[in-house]
């Protein structure tokens, strides 16, 4: 999960990294309230996880109170690269002598964690690490020793941070890790880290990722959700624990383990192309078990997408039996009676799968069509929902 | 032969009397599995008896291995005890650790294997979130189910794993030599790369197929291992062309961030590597059958 820049500056106070005071307004009244209470200037900053924000006219600065007042009120609702602003975040202006960067992140290639600094911070990272990668340090950091002072300081040697701030600079790298290891991020990343006039450190930028498979040791990660930014289907899907990503298409998807629905998706994406264009609607994996109840509750979700035409349910019988999943589609489509309007296509195959054509074929449902194939019955998919 | 599991092999089960750890035990059984124990600390010195074996419970992997020569291991332990699993078939130093668990967090997996590394990496880890590997009519340690196809000259190595079932269906007339999920999770032991080296040194491996999926560059680093070092036919398919930026697809380590780790990139360096890709997984498996057959 991505945080918002506010809750990442949360979670770095709580773990002692210096940031400016502030506080986040989703109204225009509530900016104003809160920078009276920081008094004299300040940054109004859009929430939305995404760059570009200052670019987008999304950060201004504000003489006082009433003017950031007036900010917000622009702020407010803008569309910063199709996310639309719906908080803003009103902090202290600082007196910038330099910005750097620092961030640790996951390195999946060499299977352990990377911490990544600049003495130029302030631009976008990817463009830096094109354009003068040397000015970009990368170090390996080893999961089982982390980072202490010593290692912060041979970072910050190796990213050409100035001997002024380096004491100063490395006890906040130091606090960083701490942030990064306790509460199972995947990404810890300021920029621009700045230093003021006065030679001290602060992170004027967050930005957090959080491991959810690590969400049973962090109960409280749960309140950092934005439910109203959710997709209401997504929401459902998850209220359901099932695994749902919502598309653009008109093709619902079904189907058992993530890869094989993947492959579902471009799979149909491909039969689309001879069909008017029509695309997948949705991701989702029911997983190994597939019982009735969990086949009821997806189709549930899908058939709640006004933008679905057809369904197609995509099942390989590996440690779940064909005819197990059958039955529930058949118990399911019972469940759902007569809300269940779309045209299904199902593909069995694997484990017990003449058992599990035979109860679709005798249970003789209107809505289902049985296709033997994957590529097939994708191509049948598309057909109906692009007549449809 | 096979790659890292044959019939020779003596496996135990961490977790083996949690519902799963039962479940797929008496399966591995079922399936020829040579199962000489299992392990739980808090139920040590009982017996289990499982598809009409009587079982070991062992209080440790060491303990395990000394008493019955085990050599590999399955895990099934619950994410939040599954560190310490992992560390605990690591120090016993066995040969092979198959983590089948579901949703460890990245940084108790990235502790794992650095521990692995620091220990010399005497251990093979496979996964964790995966169906394990199997080696038909031989051994099989994990969940693949066993009675998709027999044993033949094809080697599959897989991040997924209902598409390691989907393939070995479509080229059940073939049959494999070993198929390896290695899992979707950000953080991995065994890569598509040590699969790929081991396959080419089988002598009853022919042809390699490897499955990808979206995420990460692990197929783009296959694909320039491909070049420089593996002489057999090897047929690709990757997953995840229709996937959105920025949205995880089911597996932890699924998802595209701005242009990396896109279904495109991944296909054009494997092709650029000389490496057939499928549009879709039965053409896949079409494309293999004819470098087998022309073989």
């Amino acid at each position: 999960m991505d945080l918002y820049e506010y809750q990442a500056k949360d979670l770095f106070a709580a773990h002692g990294v210096p940031v400016l005071p502030g506080a986040v307004a989703s109204t225009p009244e509530e900016a104003q309230a809160a920078a009276e209470k920081i008094g004299g200037q300040v940054v109004v900053k859009s929430q939305v996880k995404t760059g570009g924000r200052g670019k987008a006219g999304g950060v201004k600065l504000a003489e006082n109170s009433a003017e950031a007042k007036e900010k917000a009120e622009a702020i407010l609702g803008l569309d910063i690269k199709g996310h639309i602003t719906r908080r803003v975040l009103v902090t202290e202006a600082s007196d910038i002598s330099e910005e750097y960067y620092f961030s640790f992140l996951l390195d999946r290639a060499n299977r352990t964690f990377l911490a990544m600094a600049s003495a130029e911070g302030g631009v976008e990272i990817e463009q830096l690490a094109v354009e003068r990668p040397d000015a970009l340090a990368r170090v390996a950091i080893d999961p089982l020793e982390g980072v202490d002072k010593a290692k912060a300081l041979d970072i910050l040697t190796q990213g050409k941070f100035p001997e002024a701030v380096k004491d100063e600079a490395a006890d906040v790298v130091v606090k960083l890790w701490e942030t990064f290891v306790a509460e199972d991020a995947t990404l810890v990343e300021i920029n621009p880290l700045v230093r003021d006039p006065q030679d001290k450190i602060v992170a004027l930028d967050g930005k957090v990722t959080l491991d959810g498979n690590a969400d049973f040791r962090h109960p409280a990660h749960e309140e950092l959700v934005d439910k109203e930014a959710e997709d209401p289907l997504e929401a459902k899907a998850k209220a359901k624990d099932l695994n749902y990503v919502k598309l653009d298409g008109q093709v619902g998807i079904i189907g058992n383990g993530a890869g094989l629905v993947m492959s579902t998706l471009d799979v149909v994406a491909y039969a689309g192309e001879n069909h008017g264009n029509v695309k997948p609607a949705n991701f989702l994996d029911i997983g190994g078990g597939a019982s009735a109840e969990v086949m009821a509750a997806g189709l549930d979700v899908i058939l709640g997408d006004p933008d679905v035409k057809s369904v197609f349910v995509n099942v390989f019988g590996g440690i779940t039996a064909c005819d197990a999943v059958a039955s529930g589609i058949v118990e399911a489509l019972k469940i759902l009676g007569d809300d269940a309007t779309k045209p299904l296509v199902v593909r069995l195959d694997g484990n017990n799968v003449e058992e599990g054509r035979r109860i679709l074929n005798d249970a003789n449902h209107p809505l289902v069509t049985q296709v033997d194939t994957m590529d097939n019955a994708a191509d049948k998919a598309a057909e109906l929902a692009a007549g449809a | 032969m096979s790659i890292f599991l044959d019939s020779s092999s003596k496996v135990i089960v961490q977790g083996i009397t949690g519902s799963e750890g039962t479940k797929h035990a008496t399966k591995m059984i079922a399936a020829g599995t040579n199962i000489v124990g299992g392990v739980n600390a808090r139920k040590a010195g009982q017996t289990v008896t499982i598809a009409e074996q009587e079982l070991t419970v062992f209080g440790s992997v060491g303990e395990a291995m000394k008493e019955t020569g085990a050599d590999v291991s399955v895990i099934f332990v619950p994410p939040k005890f599954a560190k310490d699993a992992v560390i605990e078939a690591i120090d016993a130093e066995i040969g092979l650790a198959v983590v089948i668990t579901e949703g460890i967090p990245v940084h108790d997996a990235a502790y794992f294997w650095a521990h692995a590394k620091s220990k010399g990496n005497k251990t093979r880890i496979i996964g964790p979130n995966c169906p394990g590997i199997i080696s038909p009519s031989q051994s099989n340690a994990g969940i693949i189910p066993a009675n998709i196809t027999g044993p033949g000259k094809i080697g599959l190595v897989s991040k997924s794993g209902t598409l390691t079932y989907q393939m070995m269906y479509e080229l059940r007339d073939i049959g494999f030599s070993t198929c390896v999920g290695i899992g979707g999770d950000p953080i991995i032991g065994t890569t598509h790369i040590d699969a790929l080296e081991a396959f080419q040194a089988d002598p009853e491996t022919d042809v390699i197929v490897m499955i990808g999926e979206i995420g990460g560059d692990a197929e783009e680093r296959a694909a320039d291992y491909i070049k420089a070092n593996v002489t057999k036919p090897v047929v690709g398919y990757v997953a995840g062309f229709t996937a959105p930026e920025g949205k995880t697809m089911g597996h932890a380590g699924a998802i595209v961030s701005g242009s990396a780790g896109t279904a495109q990139a991944k296909k054009e360096a494997l092709e650029a590597a000389g490496v057939k890709v499928g549009k879709t997984p039965t053409e896949t498996a079409d494309l293999a059958r004819e470098l087998y057959k022309a073989l």
